[in-house]
């Protein structure tokens, strides 16, 4: 990042509403994710928070509200938002790798298709990333061969591998062991540490606080509260936020 | 049946219980008619007689199956499709040719649609000399037998491919999607593979009733091992021995592709999600 665009939004979220049904999962909210930094989103099951999220690269169409990628609003359109997709990296509870692909195939398949990068170029990107995540000896292997903190970095090598200007994880240890968490938790703790732009869904609110430049904190679709952990986490100024944290 | 594990099909599990008794029976038989092949000049004349029509058979096998899985692949991605239009144009046909008969979608094609389109086509080309002389006859009874299996089994396999697509987790889709694949990418490279290598076991089954279902095609006098065997038996009254061959053909061939189905789910089955 040139140092002007250094906390710069990369993505901005204004007054985004999305309905599921009856209920307003996601209910008038404008959000930041500024360049470098990263953001987490906490709050109870069903805040809404991973669906704001979604909300971000579009996996959820939001109802109303707007979009802003580098400062420019996203179309609606299929097309328009596979370029958005492109640069925005996702990483997903379930991890969500391709079964059929080996790993270092999963993590090289979107550079190869959607850049066409040629084959050989785009393998040994897929083996660097694999080797960042300590993943080298597992390329060649399937998914189904990886422990889920394995997969789960593995997917992180995946959504690393178009370059993208931003990260989105939509709760990535809520589907791990307590056992394997640390490993991912690790090698997100190193990306932010590389100055990467994230936005992080999780429960796990001991990263959140040592490694998320701004809290936000959800509930019942509107953002409560949000600053810096030690501010939100640790002296809540709302109720319900201070609930959530006590417990 | 259900054993008192919980799981399905115990029993003695000796090496004995477990063989496959039937494939013995099977070979014992075999043996029998091949010897009786070998040694009897009827069943020799019969064996050969059978045996020319063996290449037709396989011929309007091999043509219809891929033109089906691809009728059937197009009909399924119209039953998934948002456009409404594409949407019922694909339902619509699968409910037609799975609710007629396999037989009378034949006589159809052969006798009402070839001729229909044939005139069509002179109607639309009538100044072209090519075109101006197109008669029905033209038309070959083995294209008009492989045209009706395609339009039945292409039903068959649209269900099938819809039913692998759609079972198929929904967060594939949306990996493939957010890391900026288009819909047709991801489906090409993400959705597809997995689908086949789900849907292989039906899709083995499916090849395997259209090679039987060849037989069919021996209503409109084309010569495959069906119709040779009953031209020898109506000539010679020898029902009972060109019956029996007969069906040892198709048992021989729906074996050897049953086993071939089976290598490819082996090789294909560890990775299957």
């Amino acid at each position: 990042m040139p140092p002007e665009r250094a906390n710069a939004a990369v993505i901005e979220a204004r007054s985004i509403v999305k309905r599921f049904g009856p209920v307003r999962a996601v209910d008038g909210i404008s959000l930041e994710i500024a360049a470098g930094r990263v953001t987490a989103i906490l709050g109870p099951s069903g805040s809404g928070k991973s669906t704001l999220l979604r909300c971000l690269n579009f996996m959820e169409i939001p109802d109303s509200g707007e979009v802003l990628f580098l400062g420019s609003p996203v179309r609606v359109r299929d097309r328009a938002l596979d370029g958005l997709r492109a640069r925005v990296g996702m990483v997903f509870q379930q991890f969500n790798l391709f079964p059929h692909l080996r790993v270092w195939e999963n993590v090289a398949l979107a550079p190869r298709v959607v850049r066409g990068a040629p084959s050989p170029v785009a393998r040994s990107f897929a083996l660097a990333l694999l080797d960042r995540v300590g993943l080298a000896d597992k390329a060649q292997a399937h998914p189904s061969e990886l422990s889920g903190g394995q997969q789960q970095r593995a997917a992180i090598a995946r959504a690393l591998a178009m370059e993208p200007v931003a990260l989105l994880f939509d709760e990535p240890t809520s589907a791990l062991d307590p056992e394997l968490r640390g490993e991912v938790l690790e090698v997100m703790r190193s990306l932010a540490a590389e100055g990467r732009t994230m936005a992080v869904v999780t429960h796990e609110v001991a990263f959140a606080r040592a490694v998320a430049h701004e809290v936000v904190f959800m509930d019942a679709g509107r953002v409560v509260e949000r600053g810096a952990p030690a501010q939100v986490i640790d002296a809540p100024a709302n109720e319900r936020t201070r609930r959530f944290f006590a417990s | 049946m259900i054993g008192p594990d919980g799981h399905l099909y115990s029993g003695p599990s000796g090496r004995l219980a477990r063989a496959p008794w039937w494939a013995l029976a099977l070979a014992l038989a075999a043996t029998v008619f091949a010897w009786r092949t070998a040694t009897s000049a009827l069943y020799a004349d019969i064996f050969w007689r059978i045996l020319s029509g063996l290449g037709v058979t396989l011929a309007v096998t091999a043509a219809a199956f891929p033109l089906a899985v691809a009728l059937g692949l197009a009909t399924a991605l119209g039953l998934v499709s948002g456009h409404p239009v594409r949407r019922n144009a694909a339902a619509l046909y699968v409910q037609v040719a799975r609710g007629v008969p396999i037989l009378v979608q034949i006589f159809i094609v052969a006798f009402v649609a070839v001729p229909l389109g044939v005139d069509a086509l002179r109607w639309a080309g009538h100044g072209s000399a090519a075109l101006g002389g197109l008669r029905a006859s033209d038309v070959p009874m083995g294209a008009r037998v492989v045209a009706a299996l395609v339009c039945a089994y292409g039903a068959f396999e649209a269900e099938t491919i819809r039913g692998g697509l759609t079972s198929l987790h929904r967060g594939q889709a949306e990996a493939a999607r957010a890391l900026g694949l288009s819909q047709r990418q991801a489906l090409w490279h993400v959705l597809l593979p997995q689908t086949v290598r789900r849907i292989l076991p039906t899709l083995g089954n499916d090849l395997i009733s259209l090679l039987k279902d060849s037989s069919l095609v021996s209503v409109l006098g084309v010569r495959d091992m069906t119709q040779e065997a009953r031209l020898y038996a109506s000539a010679t009254f020898r029902y009972t021995e060109s019956l029996t061959l007969l069906a040892l053909f198709y048992l021989a061939l729906t074996l050897v592709l049953a086993m071939g189905v089976k290598a490819l789910e082996h090789r294909y089955r560890r990775h299957a999600a």
